[in-house]
Formats: C-alpha cells, sequence, structure tokens
C-alpha cells in the first residue's frame, strides 16, 4: 500500500515538473528579450492545487479512508434506485415528459435557447452513437451531414421557397445520400484508417460548401431561411387553420423537443432490432460477425446513412432555428464535440448520451466566464473518460469484451 | 515552362515539409500501431516555440550580430521541446491504453490534440504570431524562376534531417531496436530491448522532427497559428499512408508527392480546392492500395 503510495507521489512530482517545463517556454520568454517566471509559477500553481486535490481524493478514496462520505452516499443511490424501480418505468419518462413539456414556461427566453441546443444536440448524438457507439466505426466528419440537411433546408427555402415540412424530408434524404457517397468506398477500412478517411471527407464537404459560390454563397453564408410554418386552427367566425411562422423560441422549443423524442425512440428500437444486434455484432468483432452470416458491408453502410439521417434532420431544424447557415458552424471541433458528447455519456447507451449532452451544452452556459477554457476541457475530458472510464458515465447495458483487449 | 518549373521548386519545399512530419505520423504507427491525432499539434507547438526562440534572440540583439546562430539554436530548442513534449504525452496519453481497444486509444489522441491546440490558444493567443521576416530575404533569379534563400535553406535543411534519420534508423544500433520494437514487442524485449523506452525514443524523434517543419513553415509562410497543425497533420498523414504506412522511406516519398501534387492542383486545377487534392489522394491510396506505394502486407485485422 505505501508503496503504491510513493510511486503515485513519485509521478505525480515528474509530471508536475515537466508541466512546468512544458509551461515556461510559451509563458516567460518575451519578445522584448526578457525572462519571467512569476506568470508561468502563478498558472502552474494553480495548476498543482487542483490536480493536488484530486489526487488526494482519489487516494484517499481508493485507500478506504473515505468510506464515512461515500458510504451514505452509496446508500443514499441504493434506496433512490430501490424507489425508482419501485414505480414503473413510464412514470419516471411520462414525469421528464411532463416536466420538458413545462419546462419554457419557467426558464425564460435565455434558458429556453440553451434547452433548445441541447435538444438537438440529442438527436445528433444519438445519430453519432448508432455509428460510434453501435456499429463501433469512428467517424470524424459527422458533422459534415449535420451540414448538408442545413444547407439542403436552406437552399430548398431561399431559392425554391419550399416550406419546411416538404424540405425536411430532403435534408434527411440527402445526409443519407452524402453518407452513402462517403461510406461506400471508405467502409472496407477498419478503426484508425476510417476514421481519418471520415476526417477527410468531413473537410471535403466542408470546403465545398464553403468554395460553391453559386449554390452555398460560399464563406458569406445563405441568410433570411425561414422558420418553421404550421398551420394553427383559429375558432374565431367559423373553424379555419392559419398559416403562421414559428418565430417563437417557446414553439421552436416543442418542435426540437419532438425531435428529440422521436430519435430517442428510434435509437432505440433500433439497436434492440436484428439490425441494431447485427451492428453489434459487427463492433464486438467484425470476422465472427461476417462469418456468421451478416453482411457486414450493407450493415455498416446502414449504421452510416442512419447517423447521417439523423444529422440531417438535426441540421434542417438548425437551419430553421438560426434562419442563416454558413460553413464556420460545420468545422471539425463540432464532430469533435459531439464525439466527446457520446464519449462522456457512455456509447451505444441512450440516457448516458443525453446526459454528457446536457454536461457538455449546459454547464459550459453556467460558467459562462470560462468560455475560452471550454475546448480544453473538453479535450481534457476526452482523455480522462478514456483513462479512467472508457464505458462512459453511463454505461452501454449490452456491450462485451472486443476480441482485440484479449489479443492485447 | 518557367511557371511549370518554379511550381516545382515550390512543391518541393512544401513536399519536403510534409515529409518531415509524415516521418512522425510513419514511425510511431511502425512501433504502436496507434495514428498519433496530436501529431499535428507537434508541429504546430514547433513553430510556436521557434517564433518565441526567434524573438528573444532579436530582442536581446543576438540576431543581427550572429544570425545562423541564432536560426541554429531556435532550431534545436524547437525540436528539444517538442521531444519532450511528445514524451509526456506519450506516457500521460497512450501509455495507459496500450492495452485497451484502439477505439480508446484513437479518442484518448483526439483528446490529446484539441487539449494541445487549445492550450497553445489560451498562451499564445488566438491571433497569429508574426516570425521575424527580415531573415533571408534574398533569392536567385534565373529570368522567370525565382528561387529564395530560404527554399534553399528549407530544402537543404530537410534533406540533412531525412539523411540524419535514415543513418540513425538503419546504420545504428538505437535504429536497430526501433526497427526490431515495431516487428515484434515481445521478441525484442526477450533480447532486451527496453519497448517503453524505445516508443519514447520514437515519439521524442517524430515530435522533433515535426517541430523542425514548424520552424520552416513558419519561416516560409511568415506567421504561425494555434490550429495550422490540424491541417498539414492529415495532409502529412496521406504521406505517410501514400507510401505505405510504417516505412520510412515511403513517408519522404510521399510527403514530397503530397506536396508536389498540392502545389500543382492548386497552380493549374483550383486554388480554392488546394486542401481537397490530398485528401483525394488519401482515399484513393487507402481504396484502390491501402499498403501504399512502398509498404509491406498488412494483417487484414490492423486495418
Amino acid at each position: 500500500m505505501i508503496q503504491e503510495f510513493k510511486k503515485v507521489w513519485k509521478q505525480y512530482t515528474i509530471g508536475m515538473l515537466w508541466l512546468l517545463g512544458l509551461l515556461w517556454p510559451m509563458l516567460g520568454i518575451h519578445a522584448d528579450g526578457t525572462l519571467t517566471f512569476q506568470k508561468t509559477v502563478t498558472v502552474w500553481s494553480y495548476l498543482l492545487a487542483g490536480t493536488f486535490v484530486c489526487l488526494l481524493i482519489y487516494l484517499l478514496n481508493t485507500s478506504g479512508y473515505l468510506k464515512f462520505v461515500s458510504n451514505p452516499l452509496s446508500r443514499a443511490t441504493g434506496k433512490m434506485k430501490s424507489a425508482t424501480s419501485a414505480l414503473p418505468t413510464w412514470v419516471w419518462f411520462a414525469l421528464i415528459f411532463v416536466a420538458a413539456l413545462f419546462y419554457p414556461q419557467f426558464a425564460g427566453r435565455y434558458g429556453t435557447d440553451v434547452a433548445i441546443n441541447v435538444l438537438l444536440y440529442i438527436c445528433l448524438g444519438l445519430g453519432l452513437n448508432v455509428v460510434v457507439g453501435l456499429a463501433g466505426m469512428l467517424d470524424l466528419g459527422y458533422i459534415a451531414f449535420y451540414g448538408v440537411g442545413a444547407y439542403s433546408y436552406a437552399v430548398l427555402n431561399s431559392v425554391y421557397g419550399l416550406g419546411f415540412w416538404v424540405c425536411l424530408p430532403f435534408s434527411a434524404l440527402f445526409a443519407c445520400i452524402a453518407g452513402c457517397i462517403v461510406g461506400y468506398p471508405t467502409l472496407r477500412m477498419r478503426g484508425d484508417y476510417l476514421a481519418i478517411v471520415t476526417l477527410g471527407f468531413g473537410e471535403i464537404i466542408r470546403i465545398i460548401l464553403n468554395n460553391w459560390m453559386s449554390l452555398t454563397n460560399g464563406p458569406n453564408g445563405i441568410l433570411g431561411v425561414k422558420p418553421i410554418g404550421i398551420y394553427w386552427p383559429i375558432f374565431e367566425n367559423g373553424f379555419t387553420f392559419e398559416h403562421i411562422w414559428v418565430k417563437k423560441l417557446q414553439f421552436f422549443y416543442y418542435f426540437a423537443l419532438g425531435l428529440a423524442i422521436v430519435a430517442a425512440i428510434a435509437v432505440k428500437r433500433l439497436n434492440f432490432s436484428r439490425v441494431g444486434r447485427a451492428w453489434e455484432s459487427i463492433r464486438e468483432d467484425e470476422t465472427a460477425a461476417e462469418l456468421m452470416g451478416v453482411n457486414t458491408f450493407i450493415y455498416k453502410l446502414l449504421a452510416y446513412a442512419m447517423g447521417a439521417v439523423f444529422a440531417g434532420l438535426a441540421g434542417a431544424f438548425f437551419a430553421a432555428r438560426m434562419k442563416f447557415v454558413s460553413p464556420e458552424s460545420f468545422t471539425f471541433l463540432e464532430s469533435a464535440m459531439v464525439l466527446c458528447m457520446v464519449v462522456l455519456g457512455g456509447m451505444g447507451s441512450i440516457p448516458g448520451i443525453i446526459l454528457g449532452v446536457a454536461a457538455l451544452i449546459a454547464l459550459p452556459e453556467v460558467f459562462r466566464q470560462f468560455d475560452s477554457y471550454r475546448m480544453l476541457i473538453f479535450g481534457a475530458t476526452m482523455i480522462i473518460m478514456m483513462l479512467f472510464r472508457p464505458s462512459g458515465l453511463i454505461p452501454a447495458k449490452r456491450v462485451g469484451t472486443r476480441s482485440e483487449e484479449k489479443e492485447g | 515552362m518557367e511557371y511549370f518549373i518554379q511550381q516545382l521548386i515550390n512543391g518541393i519545399t512544401l513536399g519536403g515539409m510534409y515529409a518531415l512530419i509524415a516521418l512522425g505520423y510513419t514511425m510511431v504507427y511502425g512501433v504502436i500501431q496507434l495514428i498519433n491525432f496530436a501529431h499535428g499539434e507537434f508541429f504546430a507547438a514547433g513553430g510556436y516555440v521557434g517564433a518565441i526562440a526567434l524573438a528573444y534572440f532579436a530582442g536581446v540583439g543576438y540576431m543581427d550580430s550572429h544570425p545562423v546562430i541564432c536560426l541554429t539554436a531556435s532550431f534545436a530548442i524547437a525540436m528539444a521541446y517538442c521531444a519532450y513534449l511528445a514524451v509526456g504525452v506519450e506516457k500521460v496519453a497512450y501509455k495507459p491504453l496500450r492495452k485497451n481497444s484502439r477505439l480508446a486509444a484513437l479518442l484518448s489522441a483526439l483528446g490529446m490534440s484539441i487539449f494541445l491546440s487549445n492550450g497553445m490558444m489560451l498562451t499564445q493567443g488566438v491571433y497569429d504570431k508574426v516570425y521575424p521576416g527580415e531573415l533571408f530575404q534574398g533569392r536567385f533569379d534565373f529570368g522567370m524562376v525565382t528561387i529564395s534563400y530560404l527554399q534553399i535553406l528549407i530544402v537543404s535543411l530537410t534533406a540533412c534531417l531525412l539523411v540524419g534519420l535514415n543513418l540513425l534508423v538503419f546504420k545504428t544500433k538505437i535504429g536497430m531496436a526501433m526497427r526490431a520494437t515495431a516487428q515484434d514487442k515481445t521478441m525484442s524485449a526477450l533480447v532486451a530491448i527496453g519497448s517503453n523506452r524505445i516508443i519514447s525514443l520514437t515519439f521524442a524523434i517524430g515530435a522533433g522532427l515535426a517541430a523542425a517543419a514548424g520552424i520552416m513553415y513558419g519561416l516560409y509562410y511568415g506567421s504561425v497559428k494555434y490550429d495550422m497543425g490540424f491541417v498539414p497533420g492529415i495532409k502529412a498523414f496521406a504521406a505517410a499512408v501514400l507510401g505505405g504506412i510504417g516505412n520510412i522511406t515511403g513517408a519522404m516519398i510521399g510527403g514530397l508527392i503530397i506536396g508536389m501534387v498540392e502545389i500543382f492542383g492548386a497552380g493549374y486545377i483550383s486554388g480554392e480546392y488546394k486542401d481537397v487534392f490530398a485528401f483525394i489522394i488519401l482515399i484513393g491510396v487507402l481504396y484502390f492500395k491501402p499498403n501504399g506505394i512502398m509498404g509491406e502486407n498488412i494483417d487484414d485485422t490492423r486495418v
């Protein structure tokens, strides 16, 4: 035990000294030919204090000194679990649904805006979950399909004047076609090659959006995209329908909520269908799946196209909400962010992804003053999750061990 | 014709830089079969440290009196810094995951890449960092074709580094140990090669070469930016794949080809789509000849 602690402390000290050596050239050497140490040491001491506290908690927890905190906590969570299982699941779903339904009445404009963001990202995250979590293919160009969906609606609307509900299937269709075009040549590859090729394709799509001036108006983007239009029943002098634009955020929130619910149900149904089982078998061991008669190529293409469809739908909603699209919204960092949400929540688990999205969209809104640290923390989150809890905050229920892990 | 020769010279300059970055990818892949996503960030960090060092020397006043020494020292500092960075990155983000699934290692590498580029943004600011521009202003004129001193410096330095690396890998004991580890970790451990040290060394050498490329990039284009590692990183990866991943000579040739293709594509087809050509080559190579032009047969499960 003591030996282990000694080893940990040694590693920690070396690591922090290494960090100091990394920080100083970046912060302490100035162009006017002076060398300073104060700023470096200040930043470093903040980091030192933060990591020290984390390490201390981790060590105390592993050695059992924190039982007086963790025991009541685990008992409380156990009680909560038994309490939740006392009521049937649909009651909880109904409660959450009702809470979501009344949320905009209490939240105000800003809160609703954040909630809409969360709901759109839930749809994106669930779509990426089909590709990464179920079929086990790392897709780094996912946001391109979001872009295709958004641009489909924006172009069809601004050029041809089509309404939102007509364009929505087209957005999904075009994203699906884009997914098939990208997927067809790439899906014969595995693992890391696939990741980098999808990354390349994502960039290609973004560059095309950026340079196809006649269709997409290039880097300036498309302005004046119409919001969602609906027919609303009017009961004055008889019963008529009137066409109105959904401009209020509250209304839009309900459409986004509907989208997220549809996405969640669809992914759940897919997961527990024959197709979902085929995907999971591909994820666990592609060669074995092929031997068992799963047509791996078709199923991988299906997973890819399915993920693209969800992204395309979310993209159309995004365009309708922002009333503006530009290639700036569909960079690689967005892909990485969605991926980070999926990884944080737990690949393959729907509640996990909802939690991950909520954590990574809502928490930065709360800590607004640390906004510039956001991507830094995202990156760190990905590393830490992979190191300590690779299955995510709420792990998926049905995950086997991969064959590669055993080969080591 | 003059235009063609001019583009050829530009292409060799750019291709040399890509080759230097690609070597890091290919060496790391050869040893631990992992795509080091953070490699582009080593390139950017090298560019930054070079800029900082050169600015410091200029500020102190050495630059006017001893420009050659200052430049050499900046290269040395940046390469050492990136080697130091890479060894730590490997220990933190890759080593604990070596036994885990490839997806976990890949995601961790991706997280590291985002972390590093944003770390650079926070410490150095979001704006371009300008290189001291008065270095190597001269040029040779051959009619319509011009070669700047800087291009000569970049090409010759690249050639020196590539030759040096080849000597290191193929003529020394350390190189032999590296090749042995790349072929079979267990066997090489049995003949007393510490695989952890060799892996660290591989990361350090790859990052050092990327840092050299970073300074060259900064000198050539005049400025560096925190997110500049991303696109050259993918292009260099395309170069590594084109040459056959894991193959050092292949990476050099691949880098030159990618650089040429980019320059000629931008010059003769379309400047706006210049980034697309490298990606198309990458996809085409992976589709038609995944082993690359120099690669041996790769085991199916690895690809």
